[in-house]
């Protein structure tokens, strides 16, 4: 029987690894995408989850507007990251420090 | 729901807003760069319409409309026509800058009026869904403005950071959002607020929900310790961007802060004070102390920017109807200013000239009196210095908190400003008592120059009779 509690900690592993993939990876900013991706498809599952326990669909319409924004926020940070590409010649992490914050 | 006309009428400036902008889209399509004006003068259309529609509705009472998830009340109707002014002033000082360094495109207007959609959605949020379709239209439409330039480098690399750390902001803040939903089984945020968090368990996952959300509002106003971005957006991105940036959404942000914590999470206050504490002390040391060091004034005014965040969280963590109102009252006053201090690095800057060094800012006295008159009330206003308005947002947000009996706060929060007084007199310094190393004439178009004229004396005439602006902001929150 799998009960809520597997569906929150599958959560918080995809949301750990996504927060992993940001925090330590010193590469490529693709894969920045791939875990912002993931951060956002580790809430959804949370959300389906507990709309499933409550019995509530209020978490499964959020769901549809959360992989909605996602599709519009994946598409503007492709689309910064080609102008980058194109004024840098590097997607590389390391190389973005023109900016010392 | 209904569908009746009843339900729509709160709602008109938003529709307005977004039936003009899909205009705006279609007729710029047709122009060409000579008629690109006729966008400009759109856009500008759109905001006074959308200010006169919000006046027009406004009731003075509360109607939630749209299921609960839309809600319409005096102080989403202030802030909202704070928001069109100020935004209306930014898309004003861009113009000639635009036309310098041949930006001048519909996108960017277009931008900016989603962005103000957003924020109006925000504003009147009344729902966690509200709170993050609001949310992510405007910092979607922000991280595109920040590349607007699509050429510089610094600029595109500001908005790959912006990008990012704006993501995992609204990632922390929807898993928060997960958690709360997950207890309360609503996102309403009225039913949020009266849900009874007697079950223990329950109560933890509620506070792991909070600390999430707080992490995500945090990131989106810039308190330290998630203000990495900030310096980094507001000195990448072109200067009027950076004037837009650093007003009106901060003026949203503040009301996103408002519906998740006070009207949501009130019952939580006692958590979320905690947190809020530390928030603002941080904010308020770290962001006086490093702007101390800076030389690129864009920056300075970053982390200056930091530091008002941190004197405005002051005014919401004492929890009472006299420090919200102090809050509000100084939000609007900080994007008053904010847009005050950004216009005047616009107006000395011209095409293949920014003027964002602090230098820039040498013997301005000498080259334009009346311009340094500006600037200097508006750095006094920002610095908290009697009698300019900047100084009555920062009374009255001590007094809240002193009222509160946080007097170590107050103490704290005043050191600092002392301490951030250092820098905005710097610049008063170098304006007066400095040679000028740059003689070009100041050149602007008279709309700029009467606006931000009327910017700096609205600074030091509000300042002399500040109470107008206070009793609109403590009869909104009634």
């Amino acid at each position: 029987m799998i009960s809520l509690s597997h569906f929150l900690v599958l959560g918080a592993i995809l949301f750990s690894i996504a927060m992993a993939g940001i925090f330590l990876n010193r590469k490529n900013v693709i894969i920045l995408l791939m875990a912002i991706e993931l951060l956002l498809l580790a809430v959804n599952m949370n959300f389906v989850a507990f709309s499933h326990y409550h019995g509530d669909t209020a978490g499964q319409v959020f769901v549809f507007f959360i992989l909605t924004v996602a599709a519009a926020e994946a598409a503007i940070g492709l689309a910064i990251l080609i102008v980058l590409f194109r004024n840098r010649r590097t997607i590389n992490v390391d190389h973005l420090d023109s900016l010392k914050g | 729901m209904n569908f009746d006309i009843a339900e729509f009428m709160p709602a008109l400036p938003e529709i307005f807003v977004l039936t003009m902008a899909c205009i705006v889209l279609l007729v710029d399509v047709c122009l060409d760069q000579e008629r690109r004006v006729i966008t400009y003068v759109m856009s500008q259309a759109t905001l006074v319409g959308a200010a006169l529609l919000t006046v027009a509705l406004h009731t003075g009472g509360r109607t939630v409309v749209f299921s609960g998830t839309f809600v319409s009340d005096p102080m989403g109707d202030v802030l909202k026509v704070f928001i069109y002014l100020v935004s209306a002033m930014a898309l004003l000082y861009s113009r000639q800058y635009l036309i310098d360094r041949q930006l001048f495109k519909g996108e960017y207007f277009l931008l900016a009026l989603f962005a103000v959609l957003g924020m109006m959605v925000l504003v009147s949020a009344h729902s966690l869904l509200t709170i993050y379709l609001g949310l992510e239209l405007m910092s979607l439409s922000l991280y595109a403005m920040v590349a607007v330039d699509r050429d510089n480098e610094i600029a595109t690399e500001a908005a790959m950071k912006y990008f990012v750390l704006g993501a995992l902001a609204s990632g922390m803040l929807l898993y928060g959002m997960s958690m709360i939903y997950g207890v309360t089984a609503t996102l309403n945020l009225a039913e949020v607020a009266s849900y009874n968090a007697g079950i223990l368990g329950n109560e933890i996952v509620m506070i792991f929900g909070l600390a999430f959300v707080m992490v995500g509002l945090a990131f989106k106003l810039g308190a330290v310790p998630f203000h990495m971005w900030v310096p980094d957006v507001y000195h990448g991105a072109p200067t009027t961007v950076t004037l837009f940036i650093g007003t009106a959404p901060k003026i949203a942000a503040f009301a996103m802060l408002m519906r998740l914590l006070v009207e949501g999470l009130g019952g939580f206050y006692v958590q979320w004070h905690d947190m809020l504490v530390v928030l603002a002390v941080l904010s308020i040391v770290a962001g006086n102390v490093i702007a101390i060091a800076q030389t690129n004034i864009k920056r300075m005014l970053a982390y200056s920017t930091i530091a008002h965040v941190g004197f405005m969280l002051l005014g919401v963590l004492t929890g009472s109807e006299g420090g919200y109102a102090a809050a509000m009252f100084y939000i609007i006053v900080y994007a008053l200013m904010a847009a005050g201090a950004f216009g005047m690095v616009v107006l000395l800057s011209r095409a293949g000239y920014e003027a964002d060094r602090i230098e820039d800012f040498k013997g301005l006295n000498d080259r334009s009196p009346w311009y340094a008159f500006m600037m200097l009330i508006l750095m006094l206003a920002t610095a908290g210095v009697p009698p300019f308005l900047g100084f009555w947002a920062k009374l009255s947000v001590l007094q809240a908190v002193v009222e509160a009996g946080m007097l170590w706060l107050a103490v704290v929060a005043v050191l600092f400003s002392v301490v951030g007084a250092f820098y905005y007199l710097r610049i008063v310094k170098l304006m007066y008592f400095d040679k000028a190393d740059d003689h070009t004439p100041i050149t602007a178009g008279i709309d700029m120059r009467v606006t931000l004229s009327a910017n700096g004396l609205a600074i030091l005439g509000l300042g002399l009779f500040p109470g107008a602006l206070m009793a609109l902001c403590a009869s909104a929150l009634l």
